[in-house]
């Protein structure tokens, strides 16, 4: 969810990035990621001071400092929580997550659970290309079982997530999927999943021009097929993504078998689009606020802690009298 | 093993009552009345809570220290026993001396010690060659009968019977006068104690409060057993009683779980992620069911609480947190704090004020989960890899826990960075009554925190400023026109990865320097505080939960005109090495008590200042140290040739 600033003042997307030597391969698609997420962040109205971009540890987790916004680079899967802190701690913060394959269903995997189960108002983006790029090209859990791409020393012989199904188990309310060099689609998607008031998952396809030589941009294109058609297709349009708290039992397994059916293609297509918007799930904040009531005013990044004198605000004679014995 | 009670004799209170009994039967109920009894008498209380990696069934017990002279330890001496089954007789009547007692039931009194289901067989072993040595059975009853011919008073007690009349007086089954049985095995203590009545009737209702049928019932059952004691015992040489205490202080009774989630609470915390692990969960439990609370300007504030996935997300969330500007901590143990390593160093490396609280227990890897130990010492100093700027505190009991709980959170904005506060498994379960606790005494002071629209270099704000103190303004997430970049890498100023050889030694040296500023601007009393005669040269030094026992010597030792003093050390890291120099510089002989099996602080001690203690004093059998242990064991150094390493060691524990 976005908190638009109220300012005169609009922002573009050069507002939003950053003029620092950008030390990505030539022709990774890391590009066109960074570049979706700062047209998204300026059509959206978002002031960079208000926007946090919390980053992983791979190529992708250096999209924070080519965004022109808090940059938090983070430890190697960890990005969500630490991304969650951020939330919580100042809800009014837009808060996004770069992280790899690796990054985030690797090493990050529990916190992937965990970020789930809690549905925080966080926008996840995964760079998924296969491989663990800046180690040079080990095979990542979203390569498929039995391929070898060049920085292998044989096949892989471990079994690939599927990251959609895996954020739908995991209880994420917004799920997408789109491609690296599809950007008019990419900024859309990144829109609508900062605007989804909950835990939105984005699983962006991309190209690893120098450890990828399998999926290549050129495979998605399907120019390696008889019939060249693009793989990367967009969702068919009868596709229904919407549940919420009014959808019956049978829409909500209707668009389960749907979800699992188009989450599988992979192969000649590989649909992408907005598999999942669930707005029947209470956020994490609506939680907290169900029983703590003061947490729609009083956060701990703006609570008063002490007066002007350095003297503390809380009043604890209620908790003593608790533990009183006489 | 001789009793060292000095109650009934004239002297000043002091009772030591130990209930021990299986896990779930109702033992820390049990304590609870009792304590709460000897609170409403004005007696001041130290209650010592050892338990079982286990839900159901395994044994655990309880101390009640009740004395008229405020106590910060547990005495290995109890006067009464009270037990709920064979084992907890098995177990501790090795403890009792001549004139003390025990309470047990028919059941439990000819019982084999090695068909005690839970009983170690070390320990049934050892028993069994005792007796042996005596001519008796491995029995309870040859047990019972050796406790009997060292002076220990036997008070057998048919639990039932009791029971039977409680029902009948109140027109009520069996089974419902049964729910009475904790109160009950009180009463029967109290009553051989010659305790009023009235005292355990105020506990009661102070337990229950407003459930008047529970009340009756309890109420009838104190009665009963008052009858009982009166009818079936001879109290006339049991030399030992309780009185209440001239007192109209308002006490709480707090233990160091509860403190430190007090202390937190006035430090300002609002934001504490945490992973469930013995023995720290009780804190966070302890802040869930506090999340919102009155302020003093008349408000409502309240305290964000997030159980975790793991560990590892529970330090990075709080240090998410701490980036917007919230006072952020976890709360954990051991195992908990081995995970939260990499991420201790992230936090150092981007200056972020964080506390992180170590509840220590026995040690390493799983250990020894619900028995304490002051093993996480070298961990909690070097915690990361490479060379980064931390703070370690350590509190010594409940009061200390309390205002260091809300003083690291100073430390940590002041210096911007981790603090470790270092706390054990024995403070955590150790309970005692202390006046109401005085949130003014807490100035919080948030460090420095830089305006709006900051000075911009380079494109961005310079987060990372380098400046002779090595104190950078710092930024809050979100602060408008500051954008910067927080990474893990070494950075320029404004958060850039570099590898730069200049910019890293600026860098490192910069965060270095603020550990400088921080030994200059805190006060000696908040590094090390000196108990007893300044002048003595016999110099007693350590950290932690063993300051209540170790105090109690020092007292011991100067009620007999020897004088000795006490150095608590209170800040770990930095290390104040020119203080402890100087301090230590007349020290003779220099003893140091650590509950760990390689002295740990003697060994940064010695690596900052190249003193070693002419004798180290270690315990690692998972219990707390004792005042009669140091006492011992300082008589022993006193009269010379006393070893350079000694080990508390105590079989029936």
């Amino acid at each position: 969810m976005t908190t638009p600033t109220a300012e005169a003042r609009t922002y573009k997307a050069k507002d939003f990035s950053q003029p620092s030597a950008n030390d990505w391969c030539a022709g990774c698609g890391d590009f066109g990621i960074i570049n979706a997420m700062h047209q998204a962040c300026a059509k959206l109205g978002l002031d960079p001071s208000r926007v946090v971009t919390v980053g992983g540890i791979g190529c992708s987790g250096k999209a924070p400092y080519y965004m022109g916004t808090y940059g938090v680079h983070t430890l190697h899967g960890r990005p969500l929580p630490f991304a969650t802190g951020i939330k919580l701690a100042n809800p009014d913060l837009t808060v996004m997550v770069a992280s790899g394959d690796g990054d985030t269903l690797g090493i990050g995997a529990g916190h992937f659970v965990g970020a789930g189960r809690r549905n925080v108002d966080i926008t996840s983006i995964m760079f998924d290309n296969e491989v663990y790029g800046l180690t040079k090209g080990q095979a990542a859990p979203t390569l498929p079982m039995g391929l070898q791409t060049k920085g292998l020393a044989v096949p892989s012989s471990q079994a690939k997530i599927n990251p959609l199904m895996m954020a739908y188990a995991c209880g994420f309310t917004w799920i997408g999927r789109g491609y690296s060099y599809n950007i008019k689609q990419l900024v859309e998607l990144i829109m609508a999943a900062i605007e989804h008031p909950g835990l939105s998952f984005l699983d962006v396809l991309q190209p690893c021009p120098t450890y990828n030589n399998l999926h290549t941009k050129d495979w998605y294109a399907g120019k390696d097929q008889e019939e060249v058609r693009p793989r990367v297709q967009p969702l068919p349009e009868d596709f229904a993504a919407h549940i919420d708290e009014n959808s019956s039992e049978e829409e909500v397994l209707d668009h389960a078998r749907n979800f699992m059916v188009e989450a599988h293609r992979w192969g000649t297509e590989i649909p992408t689009g907005v598999f999942l918007e669930n707005t029947g799930v209470t956020t994490f904040a609506e939680r907290i606020r169900e029983r703590v009531k003061t947490y729609a005013e009083t956060t701990p990044s703006n609570k008063v802690i002490a007066d002007a004198n350095g003297v503390a605000n809380a009043d604890l004679t209620s908790m003593f009298d608790e533990l009183a014995v006489n | 093993m001789a009793a060292e009670s000095t109650n009934g004799n004239g002297h000043a209170q002091d009772l030591a009552w130990r209930v021990g009994g299986p896990q779930g039967s109702g033992v820390d109920t049990a304590a609870l009345i009792f304590q709460r009894a000897c609170g409403i008498a004005g007696l001041h209380l130290f209650g010592r809570r050892e338990y079982s990696s286990n839900i159901m069934g395994r044994h655990s017990y309880y101390d009640v220290r009740a004395s008229e002279i405020p106590r910060a330890s547990h005495r290995d001496a109890v006067d009464l026993l009270t037990t709920f089954e064979a084992e907890t007789l098995a177990r501790h009547i090795m403890t009792l001396g001549e004139g003390s007692g025990i309470i047990y039931r028919t059941d439990d009194a000819d019982v084999e010690l090695h068909k005690i289901t839970y009983l170690d067989g070390r320990y049934a072993d050892d028993l069994t060659a005792y007796l042996a040595e005596r001519g008796l059975p491995a029995t309870t009853a040859g047990q019972l009968e050796d406790a009997k011919n060292r002076g220990v008073k036997l008070f057998k007690v048919d639990i039932d019977e009791i029971v039977e009349q409680l029902a009948e007086a109140m027109g009520v089954p069996v089974a419902i006068a049964g729910r009475a049985r904790n109160t009950l095995a009180v009463a029967v203590s109290t009553a051989l104690l010659d305790f009023s009545r009235d005292y355990v009737k105020g506990a009661v209702n102070k337990t229950w409060p407003g459930r008047q049928k529970i009340i009756d019932l309890n109420v009838e059952a104190i009665e009963q057993t008052y009858n009982y004691v009166d009818a079936n015992y001879d109290r006339s040489d049991f030399a030992i009683c309780l009185r209440g205490a001239e007192s109209s202080e308002k006490r709480m009774i707090v233990n160091g779980n509860q403190a430190v989630a007090l202390g937190k609470l006035a430090g300002g915390l609002g934001f504490q992620s945490y992973y469930p692990i013995s023995p720290a969960t009780d804190e966070s439990f302890f802040l869930e069911a506090h999340e919102e609370f009155p302020t003093r300007d008349g408000g409502t504030s309240n305290v964000i609480m997030v159980q975790t996935e793991d560990e590892i997300s529970a330090v990075t969330m709080a240090a998410g947190a701490a980036l917007t500007g919230a006072r952020a901590s976890t709360s954990t143990s051991g195992p908990g704090f081995a995970l939260m390593c990499e991420a201790m160093g992230w936090a150092a490396i981007n200056e972020v004020p964080l506390v992180i609280t170590d509840w220590q227990r026995g040690a390493p890897s799983t250990g020894m989960p619900t028995r304490s130990e002051q093993g996480d010492l070298r961990i909690a100093t070097t915690g990361s890899h490479g060379d980064f700027p931390s703070m370690v505190v350590a509190s010594g009991d409940v009061i200390e826990a309390f205002y260091d709980a809300a003083q690291c959170f100073d430390y940590a904005e002041r210096y911007q960075g981790i603090v470790v506060h270092i706390l054990d498994k024995a403070l955590s379960s150790s309970s005692r009554t202390i006046p109401y606790l005085d949130t003014d005494l807490i100035n919080i002071d948030r460090g420095l925190i830089a305006e709006p629209r900051g000075d911009h270099d380079d494109g961005a704000f310079a987060r990372f400023a380098v400046t002779e103190s090595g104190i950078s303004p710092r930024t809050l997430l979100g602060q408008e026109g500051n954008a910067h970049w927080c990474t893990g890498c070494e950075h320029t100023p404004q958060g850039r990865v570099t590898e730069d050889p200049v910019v890293r030694e600026t860098q490192i040296e910069k965060r270095h320097r603020k550990m400088e500023l921080a030994l200059r601007e805190i006060p000696l009393e908040e590094k090390v505080k000196v108990y007893g005669d300044r002048d003595a040269e016999l110099t007693l030094l350590s950290w932690g939960s063993n300051k209540g026992a170790i105090i109690e010597c020092i007292e011991r030792l100067e009620a007999e005109g020897i004088p000795a003093r006490y150095l608590h050390v209170r800040l770990i890291k930095p290390f104040p090495a020119d203080e402890f120099a100087e301090l230590l510089a007349s020290a003779s002989p220099l003893v140091i008590v650590e509950a760990n099996f390689s002295g740990q602080y003697a060994e940064l001690l010695r690596a900052n200042t190249g003193i070693t203690p002419d004798h180290l004093v270690l315990k690692y059998n998972g219990r707390p140290i004792s005042a009669e242990e140091i006492y011992r064991t300082v008589s022993e150094i006193r009269q010379g040739g006393a070893d350079a390493r000694i080990v508390l060691r105590n079989p029936y524990q």
